[in-house]
């Protein structure tokens, strides 16, 4: 009866996450999927002979607290950090799960497999609670968001895996306790080892890599404590991230090996021959009045934002020029590169947040037939997703990256604060392009500058 | 059949049952849908609750009460935050609604 009740919780995280497949539904489908949870949360707590109701009412009362406070309080610029955060949460969850079974459970009595569930339980939990920190600390700007390499990392690792696969053996086979523990501290190294050699571009594909991995560490608690709620719940999250994962990783052109190992971005294996071309181009410079007049005798306008834009908090004023644009008549539209922020579909949740409403969001695919019937492209913040050479320039370290053709169009228009190359260090030859010019100034202030100037035409 | 395959069998048919129905998710809906699917993934919480509940020796009650608040914050932060994201989704329709859209 309990594992029907739990059956139902089940069902209700899949027709959640399929409501929150269209945003018409999606708000609902949380609720479904969050109603679901409740609904286990009760079956559990009345069903289990729970003897110390202290311990489960105040860690309920303490996390529900912590988690409400954050929930309400974060910024949404801030969201990567958050998820991140709230991943590695989860996983340490499982790893703790796994753990008291660990403490209770007569290691010696029970089956083998379920030694390997908690064992597995514990890795994948203990890499994604580390991995998630390292990956918070790295978006929050708490340490550098440039790869960090060292000489022989990549042994280390390989020895540290390695290392953590002969003790799982070891202790699944003897049972012995220790072998769960040293496994568990090796899992701790390996997440931190794992993320820190990873760029801030490329936190997109390690969030959702992160994401599958905690659903992934909920199943195989699910395995150790033989519940078909935690398998089924877990599964879920592990496809969903997984898709994520993979969706991100074709957007960036590169195998997922090579976003996790290659250190891409550390200037090491980026730049090479493109860079030392940049001095001896001309560019076209532009002022906010010339933007201003491009816009307003424009028929049709596609903007392109990227990090840049949220890093400058330019949300709002970009809305406000958009809706002057659409007030003269002219056309506006958004065009979104799947790693256009720090986290999958990052960029549509800040540009929801400044009242866009979402039939004006374009997605790759969507936008770039229409970049030659566009007028005037402007480019906030946005740089390797919009660089030709990915598609031109077989030497480029991102050639084959699908990119937004915004070189189709009749003017591109480029706000950026320098030449300065983007996360991959790499030149951009859109910016010399003859029908190209750069606004080089802070993306709120030349936002601003320009509506203003728009408005005194 | 033995829990184990049991086990398997559900993993598997579940995880095809997340591919079919996340992989036509649009990128508009994929922060939500991640921080969304995160809050699920707190599924955890019950084996937490079970786990601080029937504690006897105090390592596994002091493991169970950890456990439990990471799982709630996880569960708890993730389907608020989703919600609050999701608030902000608004069609052309529904802005025009509005007083000062």
């Amino acid at each position: 009866m309990v594992e029907l009740l739990y059956l139902a919780s089940a069902v209700a995280f899949i027709v959640g996450l399929k409501l929150l497949g269209s945003p018409r539904t999606a708000r609902s489908g949380n609720r479904i999927a969050a109603s679901g949870m409740l609904g286990a949360i009760v079956i559990t707590l009345v069903s289990e002979d729970i003897v110390d109701w202290t311990t489960v009412v105040a860690g309920l009362a303490v996390g529900a607290g912590l988690g409400a406070w954050a929930a309400t309080r974060v910024q949404m610029t801030s969201m990567p950090q958050m998820v991140a955060a709230f991943n590695g949460f989860g996983g340490l969850a499982s790893t703790l799960v796994a753990a008291v079974a660990v403490v209770e459970a007569d290691l010696d009595s029970i089956a083998a497999e379920t030694d390997v569930s908690i064992l597995v339980s514990m890795v994948v939990g203990s890499i994604t609670f580390t991995g998630s920190f390292v990956a918070f600390a790295k978006l929050q700007g708490l340490i550098p968001g440039r790869p960090f390499l060292f000489p022989g990392q990549t042994v280390l690792n390989a020895l540290f895996l390695a290392t953590a696969i002969g003790v799982a053996i070891w202790g699944a086979i003897t049972s012995e306790a220790a072998g769960f523990w040293i496994v568990a501290g090796i899992a701790l190294a390996i997440g931190v080892l794992g993320v820190i050699p990873i760029g801030g571009g490329d936190m997109p594909v390690v969030i959702s890599l992160l994401n599958s991995c905690s659903g992934l560490a909920a199943a195989a608690a699910g395995f150790a404590i033989e519940s078909n709620a935690l398998i089924i719940g877990g599964a879920l999250v592990g496809a969903a991230g997984l898709i994520l994962t993979v969706q991100m990783t074709e957007a960036m052109n590169r195998p997922l090996t090579n976003v996790l190992f290659a250190g891409f971005g550390s200037g090491a294996d980026g730049g090479g021959d493109g860079m030392a071309t940049t001095g001896d181009k001309a560019v076209t410079q532009a002022a906010a009045d010339d933007v201003a007049i491009a816009l307003r005798y424009a028929r049709s306008v596609i903007i392109v934002p990227g990090y840049g834009l949220a890093v400058a908090q330019a949300q709002h004023a970009l809305r406000d020029l958009a809706n002057a644009l659409e007030e003269q008549g002219v056309t506006a539209h958004y065009a979104i590169h799947p790693v256009a922020g720090r986290m999958p579909g990052h960029m549509n949740v800040l540009l929801a947040e400044a009242d866009v409403p979402y039939e004006q969001l374009l997605d790759l695919e969507q936008a770039n037939p229409l970049f030659a019937r566009t007028d005037v492209v402007l480019i906030l913040g946005a740089n390797d997703v919009v660089n030709p050479s990915a598609r031109d320039d077989p030497r480029s370290p991102i050639y084959g990256m699908p990119i937004l053709n915004v070189d189709e169009a009749g003017r591109v228009i480029v706000v950026k604060r320098s030449l300065s190359p983007g996360f991959a260090g790499i030149d951009n030859p859109l910016f010399y392009d003859a029908k190209t010019s750069m606004f080089f100034a802070d993306a709120k202030a030349a936002l601003e500058d320009s509506l203003k100037a728009l408005k005194s035409l | 059949m033995s829990s184990l395959v049991v086990g398997i069998t559900v993993f598997v048919l579940a995880s095809f049952v997340g591919f079919e129905i996340i992989s036509k998710v649009p990128a508009t809906l994929h922060t939500p849908l991640m921080s969304g699917a995160n809050a699920i993934s707190g599924i955890t919480i019950i084996g937490a609750i079970t786990a601080a509940g029937i504690g006897n020796e105090t390592l596994a009650q002091v493991l169970g009460f950890v456990a439990v608040v990471m799982a709630t914050v996880n569960v708890v932060g993730g389907f608020l935050v989703t919600d609050r994201m999701l608030e902000m989704f608004k069609s052309k329709s529904d802005r025009k609604k509005r007083p000062d859209g």
